[in-house]
């Protein structure tokens, strides 16, 4: 089946050695930063995380946002999804290596990342993480591969995928959480100490994850010739609406919290992504960039449902995206760490070399994408004339 | 080590210099099991009365540190490494002093480092067991087994950890031989001068203060000199509301 990856349209292959480009330029600066070290990067002893962390996180909760396909499908045989849930698994596949690129090129000795599996820390939240991941990639993957395999070949899936299925579902709600722990659990970083940054992360996540897979879909569809069907783009849509109030709702909780009880260490973080703090005001207008095109998308995402209108759909879902990438992408980590242990505001902004190193990851992840999708499609498109032939036979 | 006893066997190796660099070793190096200095639970206190007092304090206390563990002096503040710094005040002690009688401790430079907290969060998020917390309470680090992610800088609330963002020994301007260098990519602290307590010294900061501000010792022998000093003296911690349990303790 393999081999479906490599075979495609001259279109299809113009747009993988189109992607060739980031990947080395992205390599290039890596290898310099592999040999001076993390200093290349706009981090210092303050802002000790910066893109790379950030875009972990939220691709963890784009992978994450596969349940939102993979629980309808399965669970209450959403037929809709039926052409949609392989993309929704093998998107998880391909955001989880981002995931893991995105970690190891964040390491100051990424040679010896193996240490966490010698010298193992049941204790550490990251020692955690490494696993949660790590078995939802090999989830996904397996499940993802071994359905279309069995589609391929016109035969049921076998029984012992059933229960792995099952398993990807609260897996996938796992590791989202997993990843707001790593933050949530220490203490005196006040934008991240709360019982609600897991929810916060769930609920960004399955706004941002299926608004991308609908963009994909329309993107296919456009380009590829594959319709993943209008009735499963509704309702993934009809996700990222709730999804997306859920999570301005909880924002407006953060809110009312950290200014109504005044306490300095809750309230400063926010203060400083929107308001500004001693002078510095950087994120500020991207804060509140980020919460417009949010409260925005809602009325766009419910229009599109009422109106039929795919356009508005891509731009609906587009605001979603490029908003929750902000607040995760760019705040979570800069508001988390704007203000040191000793009191001092810091801003932090990636260098070019740092940006570029992270386009390239995101260029690797969009060909290990395009490649699983070529698989998919030409299974279906293999599928769907073998139906056509059928109908017509009948 | 096998093989090159056989050759010295042989008399194929020059075994010279093997036996010459084993006679440099001076015996101070050569730890002895009764010379080092054992405590249950390590201890400092730093007089803030004291620094207050010393108004043309120069420094000696960081300055020794930095000698003595080879920490780099790097320009740029982003990427500075700190074991034992002065830091205003109102950092170290944020929202605790008031503007009464506080002032002058918000505002002058007291002695900061790491705490080696008896709770630390820094050494709990540790993926690989890299930093790690010793029966006596001091928070060791190992920089060979760190894998540079900062979790435990995230983690640590008083900014007490660094790391290498670049390769520091070209900002050595005089390398102490008896201390390893760092290397880049790997979070370093404070050690409470585990090294020299192994050869029954002090502290290079306690030992280098002329003022004698700060004191070291077991907080748990009720005769040692912090004991004495924390239960005559009103002390404060950082940040005790985090429940880190510091056991740096400032006399004020």
């Amino acid at each position: 089946m393999i081999e479906r990856a490599f075979i495609g349209r001259a279109r299809s292959q113009l747009w993988l050695a189109a992607l060739l480009i980031p990947i080395g330029v992205g390599l290039a600066c890596y290898l310099r930063q592999f040999e001076r070290g993390l200093a290349i990067t706009g981090m210092g002893r303050d802002v000790i995380w910066g893109f790379y962390v950030a875009q972990f996180t939220f691709l963890v909760g784009v992978a994450a946002s596969a349940v939102m396909v993979v629980a309808p499908f399965y669970l209450h045989q959403s037929r809709e999804f039926a052409r949609i849930v392989i993309l929704g698994e093998f998107l998880a596949v391909a955001a989880v290596l981002l995931c893991i690129l995105h970690i190891f090129v964040d390491l100051g000795q990424p040679a010896r990342v193996l240490n966490v599996l010698i010298h193992p820390a049941p204790g550490s939240v990251m020692f955690w993480d490494m696993v949660v991941l790590s078995g939802y990639l090999v989830l996904n993957l397996v499940i993802g591969w071994t359905c279309l395999d069995c589609e391929r070949n016109g035969a049921k899936p076998p029984g012992w995928v059933k229960p792995l299925i099952y398993l990807s579902i609260p897996w996938a709600v796992g590791i989202h959480t997993v990843t707001a722990f790593l933050y949530c659990g220490l203490p005196g970083r006040g934008l991240w100490l709360t019982a609600l940054l897991a929810p916060r992360f769930l609920s960004s996540a399955f706004a941002s994850g299926p608004a991308l897979l609908v963009l994909i879909c329309l993107a296919l569809k456009r380009f590829a010739g594959f319709d993943a069907g209008e009735a499963g783009l509704r309702k993934l849509t009809v996700t990222v609406a709730y999804a997306m109030a859920a999570n301005l709702f909880f924002i407006a909780l953060e809110f009312f919290t950290a200014f109504y009880s005044g306490i300095p260490g809750h309230r400063r973080d926010l203060q400083y992504l929107f308001f500004g703090l001693d002078g510095h005001t950087a994120m500020v207008p991207w804060m509140w960039t980020s919460l417009t095109l949010m409260a925005a998308s809602i009325p766009l995402l419910v229009a599109s449902l009422r109106r039929r209108s795919m356009r508005i759909l891509a731009v609906a879902c587009s605001l979603v995206f490029v908003s929750t990438w902000i607040d995760k992408g760019l705040g979570l980590i800069a508001g988390g760490l704007a203000v040191s242990p000793l009191e001092t505001v810091v801003d932090y902004a990636p260098t070019a070399p740092e940006v570029l190193i992270s386009v390239g990851i995101y260029a690797s992840g969009a060909l290990i994408l395009t490649l699983l999708y070529r698989i998919v499609l030409s299974v279906r498109s293999d599928a769907d004339h073998g139906s056509a032939a059928l109908g017509a036979d009948s | 080590m096998l093989k090159l006893s056989l050759l010295a066997a042989a008399g194929l190796a020059r075994t010279r210099p093997l036996f010459a660099s084993l006679a440099s070793v001076r015996p101070e190096d050569v730890l002895e099991p009764g010379a080092a200095l054992k405590a249950g639970r390590w201890a400092m206190v730093i007089d803030v009365r004291k620094c207050l007092a010393a108004t043309d304090c120069p420094d000696d206390c960081a300055r020794a540190c930095r000698s003595e563990h080879n920490v780099p002096e790097i320009g740029d503040t982003r990427h500075e490494v700190k074991w034992l710094w002065r830091e205003p005040g109102e950092h170290l002690f944020p929202g605790e002093l008031d503007q009464f009688r506080g002032g002058e401790l918000s505002r002058r430079r007291l002695p900061a480092l790491c705490n080696h907290c008896a709770n630390p969060p820094c050494t709990r998020v540790c993926p690989t067991g890299a930093t790690f917390s010793r029966p006596d309470g001091i928070v060791v680090m190992d920089p060979h087994r760190c894998i540079g992610c900062r979790f435990c800088m995230a983690a640590c609330p008083y900014g007490s950890r660094s790391f290498n963002w670049e390769d520091p020994r070209p900002h050595l301007k005089a390398v102490n031989p008896d201390y390893p260098t760092r290397t880049k990519g790997v979070v370093e602290k404070c050690t409470f001068c585990d090294e020299r307590l192994a050869k029954g010294r002090p502290p290079a900061c306690v030992e280098a203060c002329k003022y004698k501000a700060m004191s070291f010792g077991d907080l748990k022998d009720a005769k040692s000199p912090v004991a004495a000093l924390l239960r005559d003296n009103y002390s404060i911690r950082r940040k005790p509301e985090l429940g880190t349990q510091p056991a740096v303790y400032y006399v004020i």
